[in-house]
């Protein structure tokens, strides 16, 4: 009975499955990966950042993290600020975006927070050519998106093909390309890998610290805890 | 230093109280695993009174600016990462140590004359900790924050007469904004926290008066030895510190994995949500507390019976409330000869085992959409819990008990 409670209480805090029908696919996130982390941030100054903000993030700080040269930020990767010390802030007015797009781009800076990292990476990779699209574009996870395929000069143009299913519903099957772009599938894969890797650390550049203090902080624990345990031994030798 | 102690008591009990409370406060000598979590959720409460003083000097209690200034905590404040997460985290493992400690007097039978008292503080406590986390959830004012307490604010819209005005009065505004944040604020920072400290003194005063219960269930101070001590007790200095101190290492231990490798908790301990910053025009798809309301809210969903008079909002409402009254009564429901659970005989370890059941399907089912099969179960767990307080005086009348021994085993 006892061992029954204690096993309810261990198993009571299981592992939240995150809801929602659509396949996402997996992503291999490394804060240990700063060439994966530096080739992302490229990306993500030069894509994304025309748009998108990601107001909660300085530059000099992605540049002491990521270990790029200061100079190399200020010369190729500041295009919205002149301080390194700027938060990213994006090139676009919000006004004007609203008009654009209909509605403001989100901030990025949380976003692999809230909708999690196999989302970016499914996403990113789910563009296709759609002709009754405002942008031209659509995306299999994301129905109707506003936004545009910006990578498309690296993954190329594709046309998404539908079949029905059992129940007669539109499902998607594959894509067809249309024109492709300078990378290969492997090489975009790659590529949206490490933005996704980026954007991971964007939402939490305490990450980068995390995992090693608590390394640190586990040692510290345990070493306390032999003696802790040694000095509880000894008191409680008398007591029967 | 004799010099210093004997000036000191002269002029305030110090010694008296030293002795009394540490040093000459006899305990039962076979604690085990489940007496860890009362200092435990001490430790828990000071933990989150420093790290939240500290969140304290860099929040910005301001619809404007918290969200901001929370990532401005966790992105430019020195250490502000590991600060946030111990009180945030610690929230969710503070209602980790009540949970067990509860949990240790149900089966133990801690709650029984003489200790009613002690019980009924520590009731207080639990629904005083509910009301603390709940405002605190606000501050950070994501999407989920600002959902969550549009959802249980509009609860006391369910009471008749008063209830819209009483809604109004208590957001100060006819929606939640600004002025319902810096309210929530003052009272998790100043109002709450006094009346926490307040009660756990009380609770430890009342604790000490009447002593400690251990896994026998038996009364220590039956057996004293001709200088009054009882036989079976030992001081809780320095026995019970230093097996404490053991305790708090495995507990900090498990509280640094998680917030050094895992402070998500997978959804559990932060929700995804809350990441987006608080939008009135965007409801997230699921509207979910955090883990430690879902079987109190799984409750208030469960009642879905409209021809109830007042409606089926009220009366989920009364039920919730219910289910934490009805704790309050559990000294004056439990009529077992015996107190502890390894005297008990089987129907009253059947009815907790399947009262805990119960307890973890609500706080399940509280996670995810109200429909279907779920309501039904959760209605089912809904009798379970309150079918188990409630009967209580009729099956641990019938329930065979083993006899007690006279001394601790």
């Amino acid at each position: 009975m006892k061992k029954l409670f204690l096993l309810l209480t261990l198993v009571s805090m299981p592992v939240f499955a995150s809801g929602g029908g659509a396949h996402l696919d997996d992503v291999d996130i490394d804060m240990g990966d700063t060439a994966s982390l530096q080739r992302g941030a490229g990306l993500f100054v030069n894509y994304c950042l025309s748009c998108h903000s990601a107001a909660f993030m300085r530059y000099n700080r992605m540049s002491e993290d990521l270990q790029i040269p200061k100079e190399v930020v200020e010369d190729n990767m500041m295009f919205t600020s002149d301080r390194i010390g700027g938060l990213m802030k994006t090139a676009m007015p919000a006004e004007d975006a609203k008009v654009w797009f209909g509605k403001a781009p989100p901030d990025l800076s949380l976003i692999a927070r809230s909708r999690g990292p196999e989302w970016i990476y499914t996403y990113m990779r789910s563009f296709y050519l759609d002709d009754s699209s405002p942008s031209g574009w659509n995306n299999v996870l994301f129905e109707k998106v506003a936004m545009p395929h910006v990578l498309y000069n690296l993954q190329g143009a594709r046309h998404a093909v539908f079949k029905k299913d059992e129940h007669g519903v539109e499902v998607f099957d594959h894509y067809e390309m249309v024109k492709p772009g300078s990378m290969n599938e492997d090489e975009f894969d790659s590529a949206v890998r490490d933005l996704t890797n980026f954007m991971v650390y964007l939402a939490e550049p305490a990450r980068m610290v995390r995992y090693k203090l608590g390394v640190y902080v586990l040692i510290f624990l345990s070493i306390f805890f032999v003696f802790a345990y040694l000095l509880k031994k000894e008191y409680f030798k008398d007591v029967h | 230093m004799e010099k210093i102690v004997s000036w000191i008591d002269d002029r305030f009990p110090l010694t008296k109280v030293w002795e009394e409370h540490m040093a000459k406060y006899y305990a039962p000598k076979n604690f085990n695993f489940w007496y860890f979590f009362g200092s435990l959720a001490i430790l828990m409460l000071v933990m989150q009174i420093v790290t939240g003083l500290f969140l304290t000097m860099h929040y910005k209690p301001d619809a404007a600016l918290a969200f901001a200034s929370v990532e401005y905590i966790m992105r430019d404040v020195p250490w502000g990462w590991l600060i946030r997460y111990l009180h945030a985290i610690g929230a969710s493992m503070f209602f980790v140590v009540v949970y067990l400690h509860m949990f240790r007097a149900l089966i133990y039978g801690s709650y029984r004359g003489p200790r009613e008292l002690v019980w009924i503080f520590g009731m207080v406590i639990f629904i005083a900790l509910m009301a603390e986390s709940f405002m605190g959830y606000l501050l950070p004012w994501g999407n989920m924050s600002f959902w969550g307490a549009q959802v249980i604010i509009s609860l006391f819209g369910a009471i008749p007469y008063v209830g819209d005005g009483l809604v109004e009065w208590l957001r100060g505004d006819y929606v939640i904004s600004d002025a319902t944040l810096n309210r929530f604020f003052a009272f998790h920072v100043a109002a709450v926290p006094l009346v926490l400290v307040i009660l756990v003194f009380l609770h430890i005063v009342a604790l000490h008066k009447v002593g400690s219960n251990n896994p026998d269930g038996i009364e220590i101070k039956k057996n004293k030895d001709e200088n009054g001590i009882p036989l079976d007790g030992i001081p809780f200095h320095p026995y019970y510190t230093v097996k404490d101190i053991v305790g708090v290492i495995v507990f900090l231990m498990v509280f640094s994995a998680i917030i050094f490798f895992a402070p998500e908790m997978g959804g559990w301990f932060l929700e995804a949500d809350n990441f987006t910053p608080s939008d009135p025009l965007t409801t997230p798809p699921h509207i979910v507390p955090l883990w430690y309301f879902t079987p109190y809210y799984s409750i208030l969903r469960a009642v879905t019976w409209e021809w109830l008079p007042g409606g089926a909002k009220l009366w989920g409402v009364i039920a919730m409330g219910a289910s934490l009254v009805v704790l309050f009564f559990l000294p004056w429901l439990d009529k077992s000869p015996v107190r502890s659970i390894r005297y008990r005989g089987g129907i009253f370890k059947a009815a907790l085992a399947i009262f805990i059941a119960a307890f973890f399907l609500l706080g399940w089912l509280g996670t995810q959409p109200a429909e279907g099969i779920n309501t039904l179960l959760a209605q089912i767990s809904m009798f379970i819990y309150f079918g188990f307080f409630l009967l209580m005086p009729i099956y641990t009348r019938l329930d065979k008990t083993k006899p007690v021994p006279e001394r601790l085993t």
